[in-house]
């Protein structure tokens, strides 16, 4: 029994795609989990699989075609299989095989509900240096409409469909009534200064430094025991968890001085004073004030200083000396739920701690199912400064220190 | 720097390379006693005497022949053609002899001679006076053809055909013997296949040479008055085609129009064409457009005559074209 293969949905928000290359030609041999074809969605190029066995008996969709979801790929069944039933009812035409092979080669099968748009690999007039230029910014010359002469897309038509993506392909083919017009699916600002160092900073951190990640769970009953039994001794200051893990951080960093290092212009720079950058999150992005020598601080002078710290960065009052060069940075989003993450260093540091939430989780205690706080710690590194045996031990201390806090306060 | 004609240029050329080197002779029709059919050659006679500045009887194919025949003995004849028109005449020693010995011999032999004189249309001189026969010569392999259209081009250039041990086309424009333009005292040379950038631009690459190069930049200038910027590019010498300039300016413009005076058929703009859109295919918005003398032989009414000549209209209305306006 013959079978269709159709264009799958492989991802969420793919409508359509391209059939970029037929592994396979008509008349083979197919086996369930072949590789069938491959497939341009909007995230990938991806692999068509077989889900059926038998012989490839029709192909529908020429190499370049770009079809919407569900449209007919192929055919597939038994040699010499009648399938002249199933392409009609398809809507695929059958006959002019028979007539005029040159004519079936000329004209592909146009898979149904597409005759009114133009399709890749039709016949789009457009100058070579348009094409080039197309090709090399990802965009479909059927859907532009061309200003030289009978159409002829040019190098100015394409540019302007570089910079407004969208505009064009409404101009040929006018958007369903239930679509968004481009200017309402979304709001274009520009970005605040800060959001755009942010986002120079992490482009320059994760291209060229090759980030490596270990994440621990730490048991944090006596931490929360510590932050209990201290909570209201600091005074006027409430000592968070976060200062607790602050000061961890310090003490291992004092031992393990590799991860206080950053690596620049090809040295090593091992620092000697440890400075903990805390990042705090703006609505405008982030930023990190800086505790100095927060190893010989006690957990409520880096508490006080913290609370001072946050609150002049909600309102943009620090100087620049206060949040720049620290040697490590931890990065805590606890309070947000999150139980787990991975944070991109904040160049040129080594690594950077990121703090899951400490939660209530059934552990094993004494071979007995018990109740115990837990929290998951991230250490992104450098690869180019440590390695993960390093990172490990360090990462190993931190988690000794936090299970026995009573260490964080002699 | 001085300002100095066309032809001064190539009179100066001619006598310093004579002065520099005795190997170095001038003959032609009219070049001695007459001073130059069109007074390139004044005072050479007086200066050198009769044995380097050398009247011919009128015929072409003979003295070309003698010269050739010079240059395999070990002379460096230069040899002026009173126009290339004439030269017709001579096209077996040129194409047969001059272009193939040094090939055919494996090298053993060579012929450093230059055939100059002037070439192009003038004022009503007709079918047979008037013609751009760059292609045919352009189209011989072992020949090397050189087209200046300014005086500070033509001293240059002349000074290095002389001394090039191959033979050389030198094609002069009838209409720009009187051109001035500056020239300096001391020694030049301008090596072949050395394109020129005659003008700077952004929009369209206009390809011109000889004295159509003139006529391009006035076109440029006015088309500079409607915001359009031209870059003029003189090739210079026809073969060796500097392609490296030209592909570099058509990467830049992303359109071409190459002028040319003579006829379209297998013109040398063809050539420029086929290469750019080789070399180019992708750099390339538009068609490359040709700006050619008409495709009959050249009229003698004056108004005909003018119409079968790019003009500075014609050049600015493929300009357009080709920027699609």
């Amino acid at each position: 029994m013959a079978v269709v293969v159709q264009m799958p949905r492989l991802s969420d928000t793919m409508e359509e795609g391209v059939l970029l290359k037929w592994r396979l030609g008509e008349g083979a041999k197919v086996e369930v989990g072949d590789i069938l074809a491959e497939v341009e969605t909007d995230k990938a190029n991806m692999e068509l699989e077989a889900f059926d066995g038998g012989t490839l008996l029709k192909v529908l969709v020429q190499e370049g075609q770009r079809v919407p979801v569900g449209t007919p790929l192929a055919i597939i069944g038994e040699p010499g299989e009648d399938i002249e039933a199933l392409l009609a009812g398809l809507g695929v035409p059958t006959v002019r095989r028979r007539v005029e092979p040159t004519a079936v080669e000329a004209e592909p099968a146009k898979p149904p509900g597409l005759e009114a748009q133009r399709v890749v690999g039709e016949r789009v007039k457009a100058s070579p240096l348009a094409r080039r230029l197309a090709r090399e910014a990802g965009v479909d010359l059927a859907q532009l409409k061309g200003s030289g002469p009978e159409g002829r897309i040019r190098k100015r038509d394409v540019e302007a469909a570089i910079s407004a993506p969208r505009a064009p392909e409404e101009a040929v083919r006018p958007a369903p009534e239930t679509q968004a017009r481009p200017a309402e699916r979304y709001e274009e600002i520009e970005p605040s200064l800060m959001r755009l160092a942010v986002a120079r900073r992490m482009s320059m951190s994760k291209a060229p430094v090759p980030h490596f990640y270990l994440t621990v769970e730490v048991d944090m009953d006596k931490v929360v025991e510590l932050r209990e039994s201290i909570k209201d001794m600091a005074g006027d200051v409430k000592i968070t968890y976060n200062d607790i893990i602050l000061k961890a951080v310090a003490l291992a960093l004092r031992q393990h001085p590799w991860m206080n290092a950053s690596y620049v212009e090809g040295k090593i720079r091992l620092h000697k004073q440890i400075d903990i950058g805390v990042a705090v999150a703006l609505e405008e992005g982030l930023i990190t004030p800086v505790i100095r020598n927060c190893d010989g601080k006690s957990l409520g002078q880096i508490a006080r200083e913290m609370q001072d710290l946050t609150d002049r960065a909600q309102n943009r009052k620090l100087k620049p000396e206060e949040y720049t060069g620290a040697t490590f940075t931890v990065s805590n989003l606890g309070m947000y739920g999150i139980e787990e993450f991975s944070a991109i260093i904040n160049p040129p540091e080594a690594g950077i701690l990121a703090v899951g939430a400490i939660a209530k989780k059934p552990v094993v205690r004494d071979d007995q199912l018990a109740i115990g706080y837990r929290a998951r710690l991230t250490l992104s590194c450098d690869h180019r400064v440590v390695d993960g045996a390093t990172a490990a031990r360090f990462l190993n201390e931190v988690r000794r220190l936090l299970e026995n806090p009573l260490s964080l306060m002699v | 720097m001085a300002q100095i004609s066309y032809r001064e240029a190539l009179n100066q050329a001619m006598t310093e390379e004579m002065e520099r080197d005795e190997r170095v002779f001038l003959m032609g029709e009219e070049v001695g006693f007459y001073q130059g059919a069109y007074k390139v050659s004044q005072g050479m006679l007086q200066r050198f005497g009769e044995k380097r500045v050398i009247d011919t009887p009128i015929a072409e194919l003979g003295f070309v022949g003698v010269g050739v025949g010079a240059a395999l003995a070990g002379l460096r004849p230069i040899v002026e053609v009173m126009t290339w028109n004439f030269a017709i005449l001579a096209a077996d020693q040129i194409v047969n002899h001059a272009a193939k010995i040094r090939y055919m011999f494996g090298g053993q032999a060579k012929v450093p001679i230059v055939i100059r004189g002037p070439g192009g249309a003038a004022h009503q001189l007709a079918a047979t006076h008037s013609q751009s026969l760059e292609a045919w010569w352009a189209h011989v392999p072992g020949l090397k053809v050189v087209m200046p259209s300014t005086p500070y081009d033509a001293k240059g250039l002349l000074k290095s055909a002389i001394r090039d041990d191959n033979p050389v086309i030198f094609i002069e424009a009838e209409l720009l013997y009187g051109m001035k333009g500056e020239v300096p005292e001391e020694e030049y040379l301008i090596p072949l296949g050395v394109a020129d950038v005659k003008r700077e631009g952004e929009d369209v690459t206009v390809i011109a040479h000889s004295k159509m190069v003139h006529v391009a930049l006035r076109a440029a200038a006015e088309l500079a008055e409607e915001g359009i910027s031209v870059e003029v590019i003189d090739p210079r010498t026809i073969r060796p085609l500097d392609t490296e300039t030209l592909f570099r300016s058509v990467r830049k413009t992303n359109r071409v129009v190459i002028v040319e005076e003579g006829w379209p058929f297998a013109g040398v703009g063809a050539e420029f064409a086929y290469r750019i859109q080789r070399e180019c295919f992708d750099d390339l918005d538009a068609p490359v457009e040709r700006v050619t003398g008409a495709d009959v032989p050249m009229p003698y009414n004056k108004n005909l005559e003018r119409a079968a000549i790019p003009d500075v209209e014609r050049v600015k209305k493929a300009v357009k074209r080709v920027l699609y306006l």
